[in-house]
């Protein structure tokens, strides 16, 4: 466990609580990644501006903690190119198909206690677990 | 314009918590779902912190006849479990677990620039683009497209 950060981790969690907090309180709006992201290519294209304004948000955050930090911002892949690739339509399609990430589902719907959540959280934290001990003990 | 300011605001707090917390880097994320290896339990930390804000706080708010700033709450209103909510959510497991990355912390990566995040963050757009063309166009034929689309039939 030499590469556990609860510190860092807690205090980067309440921040994303207090952003999801905030979106709701003054917008009436969920904070999931991937329904803003995806509403973006989805054929109704109302609500554009403030899905765009809010990535824009995510971008300038972190290029501000990029700046405050010196540039430390470490980013360890995973997998190679192609297997990316294919992760990366599967993260896509699967998030907009279960209607939900680890934010939208997560991060808001375990907190308004919502069924659909609840089991779509346990069902991709379970089938990530089991992917990861396939493809790293396994195969 | 408030409302964009809000998001603008909320996005970046947003932002500013996933890069303090870590969880913008893949390594820390299969660190935790390798629960073989060398266990790292960052990650329910983050979900704790995060969830120890917004169980209170959104009970609070949604306490509230409307949001400050808009007249009404957007929020989803299907309750049933069904086969496209278990299927997406395995198939996002799956690709979650393979590449270490979900959308928020993939998106946040792009500001390091490297080419595997913009890989990655392209072809994630990419599944949801696939997703939109099978389940929300409407048939070609003169359906409007700036109408509300109804959704297709769940799976059977």
């Amino acid at each position: 466990m030499e590469n556990f950060t609860p510190v860092s981790g807690l205090l980067g969690g309440l921040l994303i609580g207090l952003a999801a907090a905030v979106l709701l309180l003054l917008n009436g709006r969920i904070s999931g990644i991937s329904g803003i992201v995806g509403g973006l290519v989805a054929p109704r294209s109302a609500e554009v501006g403030w899905r765009v304004v809010f990535i824009a948000g995510l971008l300038l955050g972190a290029l501000g903690y990029m700046l405050a930090t010196g540039g430390h911002f470490p980013v360890g892949m995973q997998a190679s190119m192609p297997i990316l690739i294919v992760a990366g339509l599967l993260v896509g399609f699967g998030t907009r198909l279960g209607s939900g990430c680890t934010s939208g589902h997560g991060l808001c719907g375990i907190a308004r206690l919502s069924k659909r959540s609840i089991v779509a959280s346990a069902v991709f934290f379970g089938v990530a677990i089991i992917t990861v001990f396939l493809t790293r003990h396994v195969i | 314009m408030p409302r964009l300011i809000v998001a603008l605001f909320a996005g970046a707090l947003f932002g500013v918590g996933l890069a303090v917390s870590g969880m913008t880097n893949p390594a820390k994320i299969i660190g935790f779902l390798d629960v073989a290896g060398e266990w790292d339990p960052t990650l329910m930390f983050v979900m704790g912190g995060a969830l120890l804000v917004t169980i209170p706080a959104f009970r609070l708010i949604l306490g509230r006849p409307h949001p400050l700033l808009a007249d009404g709450f957007a929020l989803p209103t299907k309750t049933a479990l069904d086969g496209r909510l278990l299927g997406g959510a395995a198939l996002f497991g799956v690709g979650w677990g393979l590449s270490g990355f979900c959308p928020g912390p993939a998106v946040v990566a792009l500001v390091t620039g490297l080419l595997p995040v913009f890989a990655f963050v392209g072809a994630m757009v990419g599944g949801m683009a696939i997703y939109a063309w099978i389940f929300e166009w409407p048939r070609r034929g003169g359906v409007k497209t700036n109408r509300r689309v109804p959704k297709a039939p769940a799976l059977r």
